[in-house]
């Protein structure tokens, strides 16, 4: 109890530090509306992002439906907000596996190094050979466009990046002379590793999964915009910027409202990420 | 360092392993297997045999693997189930297009990011550099397929310009083949001068700290010589690296540009396949590309040691 307590002090101060400046200001906000509106998703969008208004199709932008309608006759904000949620699922849990899986090869590799430490990296530049991307776009059209291997096509893709910064994090922590201590008082590996490791490279690991989670909503709206991510009727902000360009001329509106959440939403995890390290790791501040 | 060269070609030999040993294992994940891919819903029992011996599929997995990989560095690629034709040559001549395009992209995204990053530097903390590290961000931040779509909506709703369709090579008609590339070239480079804007700020500003400006400050070298002479040649060193990242996002990138332009690269091959199921033709490629992103970096490491004279290597 006493611990959660500590950690929630931690986390507010934090975010105080991060509120004090300006662009962390903005990112943070940011990031927090994004959050409201896929929470909030069934409350705040007026239409189902399935009913179709035959009657209205490309109706541009009025107060009876904010940013107009589809081809379909598709509430567009409806379905903007919809695609808020999707992104930030798909994001959350890519992010979490590469996450969990980078974190526990990372560990693994600079705790013990040697051999294991060898395989494992050789493994990590293997995958890091590929153009993000296109090692994405590979796994899901193996795999079969869907959701699900969407988060984890990401997932793959993104492990290097954490199995590479945890396991710099372990070696240069792993020096320390705490660390030394609590190694001549006998304790076992997984206890340091737990008790005196992990804590002390929280700072580097949340950066880099904020960065991460711009980076793989990035991806999914780009697999999502050649058609090999979310598919139909979910949507997505990717696979509506794309379907827009067929109307490009009648109806922009179908191209901006995705477009300008696509860029506010990674424009803002990225000034958060950015913030965030300069909070957590003041060394780096350029 | 020669032998460090020789031996960072040595070390490719199993990162290219590993990479094509990736792929191929990727491959067998494929729902069913390949075959039913082809087939789709009209499974055939005879045809079904025939294509099992054609692939060679009623083979082990490993003499799949070798049999692939000896084909492979022999130059076949093996052949597209679509159309039956060599995958190799294919793969070459739509590879010169999108070398093109990268190499176009590329130079857009120095031209614009070199500059702005060093007057960033050195104008650190004004509203210069602060203007600049939002454009950086904004690089980072947009997607290329958002910035494609919004510059095509821009340009035909404003100016009635529309991308020209059909694509023409640049030794038939240059000028042609330049007007088709420019605007695929421009919407890759605008967006990777994001992070050259920002490396070369960072790096810029990480040489004036160093001792030797000072020193050369303290001689009373004018403040232009400190940095034209001093400052940019060691700040400038570390971009290179930075090239061979952008190439495999560049790489990337052109699958997502070469769709939205219709330029028929080696991205466009690569989405083609992937629709149709052609997968000799999506393992070939995407062998392909990973090989030229790692040769990319190999170049890059090389150039480095003649650049920086301060690196040895033992």
């Amino acid at each position: 109890m006493k611990n959660i307590i500590e950690i929630l002090k931690g986390i507010i101060n934090i975010i105080k530090q991060l509120l004090k400046d300006p662009i962390g200001r903005i990112g943070f906000i940011g990031v927090f509306i994004i959050v409201l509106l896929s929470i909030f998703a069934p409350k705040i969008a007026p239409y189902d992002i399935t009913e179709m208004f035959t009657k209205s199709k490309l109706v541009s932008p009025n107060g009876e439906f904010i940013f107009g309608t589809d081809n379909f006759g598709r509430d567009v904000f409806s379905r903007i907000i919809y695609g808020a949620k999707v992104s930030l699922q798909v994001g959350i849990i890519s992010v979490g596996i590469s996450a969990t899986f980078g974190y526990i090869f990372g560990i693994v590799a600079g705790y013990f190094e040697g051999v294991v430490d060898s395989i494992i990296m050789r493994f990590m530049d293997v995958l890091f050979a590929f153009p993000s991307i296109l090692l994405a776009l590979f796994i899901v059209s193996v795999l079969g466009p869907s959701l699900g291997n969407t988060m984890i096509a990401i997932g793959i893709v993104n492990t290097p990046v954490f199995t590479r910064t945890v396991r710099a994090s372990v070696i240069s922590v792993k020096s320390m002379e705490y660390i030394t201590s609590a190694k001549s008082i006998g304790l076992k590996p997984i206890n340091i590793i737990l008790k005196h490791i992990t804590p002390n490279i929280l700072a580097p690991f949340t950066v880099q999964a904020t960065l991460a989670l711009s980076g793989a909503i990035l991806t999914e709206a780009s697999l999502s915009f050649l058609g090999l991510g979310i598919q139909p009727p979910d949507p997505s902000w990717g696979s509506m910027l794309s379907e827009s360009r067929k109307y490009m001329e009648r109806a922009p509106w179908l191209a901006i409202a995705p477009a300008v959440f696509i860029i506010c939403t990674i424009l803002s995890f990225n000034i958060l990420g950015d913030s965030l390290r300069d909070v957590l790791d003041p060394k780096l501040k350029l | 360092m020669r032998s460090y060269i020789i031996r960072r070609i040595l070390m490719l030999i199993p990162v290219l392993i590993g990479i094509s040993l990736c792929i191929f294992l990727i491959m067998q994940l494929i729902p069913g297997d390949v075959i039913s891919g082809l087939l789709g819903i009209e499974e055939n029992p005879e045809l079904r045999a025939q294509y099992v011996i054609k692939f060679g599929l009623d083979q082990p997995l490993p003499k799949r693997y070798i049999d692939w990989i000896t084909n492979v560095l022999k130059g076949d690629f093996g052949t597209s189930f679509r159309t039956d034709k060599e995958i190799f040559p294919e793969m070459m001549s739509r590879f010169k297009i999108t070398f093109q395009l990268t190499i176009m992209a590329a130079m857009i995204s120095w031209i614009i990011a070199i500059p702005l990053g060093i007057i960033s530097a050195l104008k650190r903390n004004t509203w210069v550099d602060a203007v600049v590290r939002f454009i950086a961000l904004l690089g980072v931040s947009v997607p290329n397929f958002a910035f494609a779509t919004l510059l095509i909506l821009f340009l035909s709703l404003k100016f009635q310009y529309y991308p020209p369709v059909g694509y023409v090579g640049f030794f038939e008609n240059a000028k042609v083949n330049l007007q088709i590339m420019i605007l695929p070239a421009i919407v890759l480079g605008t967006i990777m001068s994001g992070s050259v804007m920002r490396m070369t700020r960072s790096s810029v500003l990480e040489v004036l700290r160093q001792d030797f400006i000072k020193t050369i400050r303290a001689k009373g070298a004018s403040e232009r010589v400190v940095i034209f002479v001093h400052a940019l040649r060691n700040g400038l060193i570390p971009i290179i690296t930075l090239i061979g990242m952008q190439i495999g996002g560049l790489l990337g990138g052109t699958v997502i540009t070469e769709q939205i332009f219709s330029i028929p690269g080696l991205g466009q091959m690569v989405l083609t396949a992937i629709n149709q199921r052609d997968y000799p033709v999506v393992q070939g490629c995407i062998l392909f590309i990973a090989f030229i992103y790692v040769m990319v970096n190999l170049i890059v490491d090389i150039l480095y040691t003649y650049v920086d004279p301060r690196i040895t290597y033992k």
